[in-house]
């Protein structure tokens, strides 16, 4: 790559790592959230995102997008209360290996839910018209006006969480559950209606991630299942109880993960650089050294979850251990 | 006495594991077709995979998202060694075959197993889910061991054999399946009755209290895991024998998820939970997946509702009326559950109907063709078929309520039953 390339390769990787990173902080959140506070690791949560873009193209095409992206977000947020009143309320009883197998249970029926309703094919569900624009042009690359509206909802959505959180009654509540859920209902609030709230108003935040996901990458059955165990490094990594830890680890994730998809250099090359010129007739080294780094980026992030986990529980800025 | 007692439940426990072995030798006379075969070759890989996985989530308390990994592993390392062993490299007859997929998966159950459970829940869940998903992911970036998309295949009429088999028949692969399924069962029921089974029990009840005695849970985890590990790798390599092709998809999400869900329905519980669990859910994925799109809807719906109201899974359902048969006072329980068998039939047959009806609407390839359910040949098109589905799901479930108080009435004055002759005994 020469110069003006590698700045341009740059600047573009910045932005959709930004991009990326952002939508995965909308889920990441949520889960974090419901995560430290009942201790569910919800395995549906990737679901309700891609429940979020389906319903979202459903009454783009029927009313338009403008609607949808207020209408779905909150249809979701009332399912995630639902589910979390009559399905984990149920199963709290059986405990913590019950509930989450649960979720993995509700994850797997949404998806199936999916495809009776709408089909295996992926949905025709577009970028608005009015937004579906260049916004700037840098060297000889786009930057839609879609993403610049992107990354808009993310930073709104991340402000809104903040206020909510710190200047609320409610905020306050939910942060103090974050460390210390017993002490909180010691003290006689109600916690289950604060588990009710908080699960969907999770749940609302990933279906607004799948509202403006949906249409930018593809909208079909296959979407939970591609983000899902992705969300759940970054709550790892992130650390339980610390959005900011979550907000980090987004970031960083999908930036790393934006980046690894444009470097095709494997160990190969690197020897080379030094001079050497490893030569394996056959076997797995050779497979190993043919290895480029952007066919790395499916399996960077559970590396760095499993090393995470074995070495440091918390995560990045956790408070608690996993 | 209590010695007599104790070689009577030993007597009884011979006799059940002789009538099983009896049982699936017997079974190819009576199934002779190469479906049949299939079926029951499959249920057998099936039954030692549901098993190896109880051992984790049952007996030791871990729930793991990445089992198939152990499996996957000792398939590819089984069809390797099968490869080998053609080519002179080898010298090991067919049947012992399995027991390298084993040792595979030992090995790597020994390292993974070391590194993931210094704690147990949520903790080993994700280092399980993460350690699949690695193992899923490199699987298309090491081809030279996974055989990339096509994935490798291997010619199981080995030279080398113990027994006279030449191994060509279906039915030949069906024995040596039976045979380790047996010995794989046997070894892992004996290993519950060994001390290492039960302090397993404990580290799953009480990890604290069990290092307060004296026993390293970490230990104790590392060895379950890989010992399950171990029997899951055989059962891999059972399944490259038997199908004499193993692809990267075997080490992948879905069949860790399906080993989950059918040990689950089986129920931890109990040691033949998850043996059930595996023959219900291998005969209807071999059965209905050609009958219906909808069975992996049916199979969730299933897992579901074991979740919320059935927790110990079909073997805790069938255990429950152990005490009411022995106290000989089923008949009153029979009768009420004939009156909820109309009302549940009614409500099953709406639900699937209107599961039916929108699978068709949604992945038919010409949804105006006519379908057909129960015999019943209907176009989604018009009302009819709509209304009559509704109205059987409505109407069933008004009268499950209804009757709902029948069963538990019927419970209770069994139990009553039992506890009046209990005082007069």
């Amino acid at each position: 790559m020469k110069g003006n390339d590698m700045v341009e390769y740059i600047v573009f990787s910045l932005l959709n790592g930004l991009l990326y990173g952002m939508l995965l902080f909308m889920l990441s959140s949520g889960l974090t959230l419901i995560f430290s506070m009942m201790g569910v690791l919800n395995f549906a949560h990737a679901s309700f995102y891609m429940l979020g873009a389906y319903f979202a193209f459903q009454i783009s095409a029927w009313v338009g997008f403008w609607p949808a992206l207020i209408v779905a977000p909150l249809l979701i947020g009332v399912l995630g209360a639902l589910v979390e009143r009559f399905g984990l309320r149920t199963v709290h009883k059986y405990g913590h290996v019950a509930e989450l197998l649960f979720t993995v249970g509700l994850a797997f029926l949404i998806e199936e839910a999916v495809i009776l309703i709408w089909g295996r094919n992926a949905m025709d569900y577009r970028v608005p018209e009015l937004l579906d624009v260049p916004l700037l042009t840098l060297w000889a690359t786009d930057f839609s006006m879609y993403r610049g509206f992107m990354l808009l909802v993310a930073v709104c959505m991340f402000v809104a969480l903040f206020l909510v959180l710190t200047r609320t009654r409610i905020g306050l509540i939910i942060q103090a559950a974050l460390t210390h859920p017993q002490g909180v209902s010691t003290l006689g609030h109600n916690v289950p209606a604060v588990f009710m709230l908080v699960f969907g108003g999770g749940c609302a935040l990933a279906g607004m991630a799948g509202v403006i996901g949906g249409n930018y990458f593809l909208t079909d059955p296959g979407m939970a299942r591609m983000l899902g165990p992705i969300v759940f490094v970054v709550v790892v990594v992130g650390g339980m109880g610390s959005l900011t830890g979550a907000f980090v680890a987004s970031l960083l994730l999908g930036t790393i993960q934006t980046f690894a998809v444009g470097l095709e250099v494997s160990l190969t090359d690197l020897f080379a650089l030094f001079g050497a010129s490893p030569d394996f007739e056959s076997g797995i080294l050779k497979d190993l050294f043919r290895i480029q780094i952007s066919h790395t980026g499916p399996i960077l992030p559970y590396v760095f979850m499993v090393l995470m986990l074995i070495f440091r529980p918390k995560g990045l800025m956790g408070t608690r251990e996993t | 006495m209590r010695k007599k007692f104790a070689s009577k439940t030993w007597l009884s426990t011979v006799a059940l594991w002789g009538s099983a072995a009896l049982l699936v030798a017997l079974l190819p006379i009576a199934f002779r077709s190469g479906f049949m075969l299939t079926l029951l070759s499959e249920i057998g890989i099936m039954v030692i995979f549901a098993l190896s996985y109880n051992m984790l989530l049952g007996q030791t308390g871990l729930l793991s998202f990445g089992h198939a990994v152990y499996f996957g592993l000792g398939g590819f390392i089984t069809m390797h060694a099968l490869n080998f062993v053609n080519d002179g490299v080898l010298p090991l007859p067919l049947e012992l075959l399995p027991v390298v997929g084993g040792l595979g998966g030992l090995i790597f159950g020994i390292v993974f197993g070391y590194v993931s459970t210094r704690r147990a829940g949520t903790p080993f869940a994700l280092i399980s889910l993460g350690i699949g998903e690695l193992i899923a992911a490199s699987s298309l970036m090491l081809p030279s061991f996974f055989g990339g998309e096509q994935g490798i295949s291997g010619d199981r009429m080995a030279e080398i054999t113990l027994t006279p088999f030449g191994f060509g028949q279906k039915i030949e692969v069906y024995y040596l399946i039976a045979f380790w399924m047996l010995a794989s069962a046997g070894l892992m029921y004996l290993l519950t009755q060994t001390p290492l089974g039960r302090v397993a029990n404990a580290v799953r009840d009480n990890p604290e209290r069990a290092s307060f005695v004296g026993y390293n849970a970490h230990i104790v985890r590392t060895i379950q895991c890989s010992l399950a590990a171990f029997f899951a790798g055989i059962a891999g390599g059972l399944f490259a024998i038997s199908y004499e092709i193993v692809t990267s998809e075997i080490v992948g999400a879905i069949p860790s998820g399906n080993v989950l869900m059918m040990t689950y329905i089986g129920g931890t519980g109990f040691f033949f939970g998850p043996i059930l669990g595996a023959i219900l859910i291998t005969l209807m994925e071999l059965m209905l997946a050609h009958v219906t799109h909808a069975w992996v809807l049916y199979y969730g719906l299933m897992f579901i509702a074991m979740i919320l109201w059935v927790p110990g899974g079909m073997a805790s359902l069938i255990m429950m009326h152990k005490p009411l048969i022995k106290g000989r006072v089923m008949g009153g329980v029979l009768k009420a559950y004939a009156v909820m068998a109309g009302p549940v039939i009614i409500l099953f047959m709406g639900c699937m109907s209107l599961i039916e009806i929108l699978y068709h609407l949604s992945l038919s390839i010409k949804p105006e063709d006519p379908m057909s359910l129960f015999g019943i040949e209907f176009y989604v098109q018009s009302l009819a078929p709509w209304v009559i589905s509704l109205a059987l799901t409505i109407g069933g479930f008004l009268l499950f309520l209804k009757n709902r108080q029948v069963v538990s009435r019927a419970w209770q004055s069994a139990a009553n039953q039992i506890k009046q002759k209990e005082s007069a005994s």
